[in-house]
């Protein structure tokens, strides 16, 4: 079944099945509800999941992963049945991002592996004179392994600029603050300073997301980078930002609350 | 070897478009003419082994068949974790070659000593091993395995010319080759310590012992056919290998041994440890760990003596 890939349905669905599967990372997959929904309801060519010609998405923060299944789900590649069995045993749509499941193009769940998967495909296109490109999607802590970098000078020094790369900056990670913990700011800045192309906007902001996916210019000899700014549970209000929603699963209480704020938001 | 392995690639890369060369900064002198014949299927990576492993994923999910290159070491260890998430959990067809297994880098000391890249890597569903004895079964087994479906480890060793008498550049996957027969004691080698093992064989049979010798290139998959119908003839074999003694052939008989009821001896020699304070060449390296001809030697005597 196809429905509107929207934001509110992405957060609905977000939250229906965490509290179905009492299972955590809902505050980091609230975060990307809007890059997702602009990603997958616009500005990526998905012309079928196995068209050679399709552009790649990695969600290199693969803990994420139930607003890839949302997306997915609202666009028809995986049904109700399959998002009903995330976290049931036997199912193919666990916690993390798994390529066995329709549409996923990369098993994702240990950080900072996505970023030179997609710089491979990026210079596969390249080389095979192909017009798809690679969108990878990394949390901002992500950005604390060494091999992020690794890959940001390789696509800068080969000018990769069909490599898309979109920080989830939401300012947060696992213990606490990411200012607080290891310091990344400003991390537009760092990219930038390693030859990539910056943009930076309000990742809960539609028509700033949607202008920086149109302005993207595969020619420009530099990759990209959309720094989205974030909110961590964005749309819950008891969720934002703050850390225990990266682990907490909802209660019964709680998923009336928060369904009825994201409904009420609509 | 690494001269066989980069002929070869050449020969394949000219009528396999697919075929590419990464290598993370090393292959000075050796990588140079598939960069002259194929400058746009060649990429110099950086010093950077985990972003080459994730590159050449992506690149063979489009396609293509990545070699990467480096030091057997840094080939495998470094990027592990994107070996086992990339390639193999994706079964998708990267070629990871590491030179230099065991002491080949002599004097360059621990940190360039391969002593566990076998181990570590035939514990991962899917992933073929090789670990060619000499240049003409280098040559073949890259030919022969370069387009399989999943990822491959092939341990390319240092020497260039020597050649394993009676191997004659054999090799199948998932089985050994005999270069001798005897009757007394089976002895099973792996990579460039073939050598060491053969002139051990060698130097026994001038002492009337004789040993049936087989070379296992293919450790995964692992030739478990041959070795269960070669063990039960024995009571005691012998593993050599430029490797930990555990994780790697030694192991692998040792389990084949046990699993098919052989009732046959395995003595593993390879190296004890890694924690020796003295450097030195290869030959000084392999001596102290027990793996020259004449230490192979003692110790087979040695162990025919014990079972009496």
């Amino acid at each position: 079944m196809k429905e509107p890939i929207t934001p509110h349905a992405i957060r609905k669905l977000i939250l229906e099945q965490s509290h179905r599967a009492r299972v955590g990372h809902i505050g980091s997959a609230l975060s990307i509800a809007d890059i997702i929904a602009v990603l997958f309801g616009e500005a990526l060519h998905l012309p079928g999941i196995q068209d050679p010609q399709r552009d790649r998405f990695v969600l290199s923060k693969g803990h994420a992963a139930l607003a890839l299944y949302a997306a997915l789900h609202l666009k028809g590649i995986i049904n109700r049945a399959h998002i009903q069995s995330h976290c049931t045993d036997g199912t193919l749509l666990g916690v993390h991002a798994e390529h066995q499941v329709p549409g996923i193009e990369f098993s994702t769940g240990s950080l900072g592996h996505g970023l030179a998967y997609g710089a491979g495909i990026a210079l596969a296109a390249r080389m095979s004179g192909a017009p798809f490109r690679a969108f990878v999607l990394l949390s901002d802590a992500e950005c604390n392994e060494g091999s992020v970098w690794e890959s940001i000078m390789f696509a800068a020094h080969h000018k990769l600029s069909n490599l898309i790369a979109i920080v989830d900056n939401n300012g947060q990670q696992a213990f606490g603050k990411t200012k607080d913990i290891l310091d990344l700011s400003p991390i537009g800045d760092k990219w930038r300073a390693f030859g990539w192309d910056l943009r930076e906007v309000d990742g809960h902001s539609l028509p700033e997301l949607r202008r920086a996916f149109k302005e993207i210019d595969t020619k420009s000899g530099k990759p990209h980078v959309i720094v989205a700014n974030t909110v961590s549970g964005k749309g819950v209000s008891f969720m934002e930002g703050k850390v225990e929603w990266h682990y907490l699963p909802l209660t019964d209480e709680l998923y009336a609350s928060a369904m009825k704020e994201i409904e009420s938001a609509k | 070897m690494r001269k066989a392995f980069i002929k070869t690639l050449i020969e394949i890369a000219r009528s396999d478009p697919r075929v590419m060369l990464m290598t993370a900064d090393l292959g000075f002198m050796v990588l140079e003419d598939f960069q002259r014949a194929y400058p746009e299927r060649f990429f110099n990576v950086g010093v950077a082994e985990a972003n080459m492993i994730g590159l050449a994923t992506g690149l063979a999910s489009c396609g293509y068949l990545p070699f990467t290159y480096s030091i057997a070491t840094f080939a495998t260890l470094r990027p592990y974790e994107q070996i086992r998430n990339g390639p193999v959990l994706h079964h998708l067809p990267v070629r990871i070659v590491g030179t230099g297994g065991g002491f080949e880098y002599g004097h360059a000391g621990p940190t360039h000593a391969a002593l566990e890249d076998l181990a570590i890597t035939r514990i991962q569903p899917g992933l073929t091993v090789i670990a060619p004895a000499d240049h003409l079964q280098a040559a073949t087994a890259i030919r022969a395995t370069y387009d399989l479906p999943g990822p491959i480890y092939y341990r390319i060793g240092k020497n260039e010319d020597y050649t394993v008498p009676g191997l004659e550049g054999r090799f199948s996957l998932g089985r050994l080759n005999l270069v001798r027969e005897g009757k007394d004691v089976l002895i099973l080698s792996i990579g460039s310590i073939t050598a060491e093992a053969f002139a051990a064989v060698e130097s026994l049979s001038a002492d009337a012992i004789a040993a049936t010798m087989g070379v296992v290139s293919s450790i995964r998959p692992a030739p478990f056919d041959d070795l269960c119908e070669l063990l039960p003839k024995f009571r005691l074999a012998v593993t050599v290998e430029e490797h930990y003694t555990e994780g790697g052939l030694g192991s692998l008989v040792a389990e084949v041994a046990a699993g098919c009821g052989s009732g046959c001896r395995v003595l593993r020699l390879g190296a004890r440890t890694l924690c020796t304070p003295k450097l030195g060449s290869m030959s000084y390296m392999r001596d102290a760990s027990g793996l020259s001809r004449d230490r192979i030697a003692a110790s087979v005597r040695e162990a025919l003596q014990d079972i009496g």
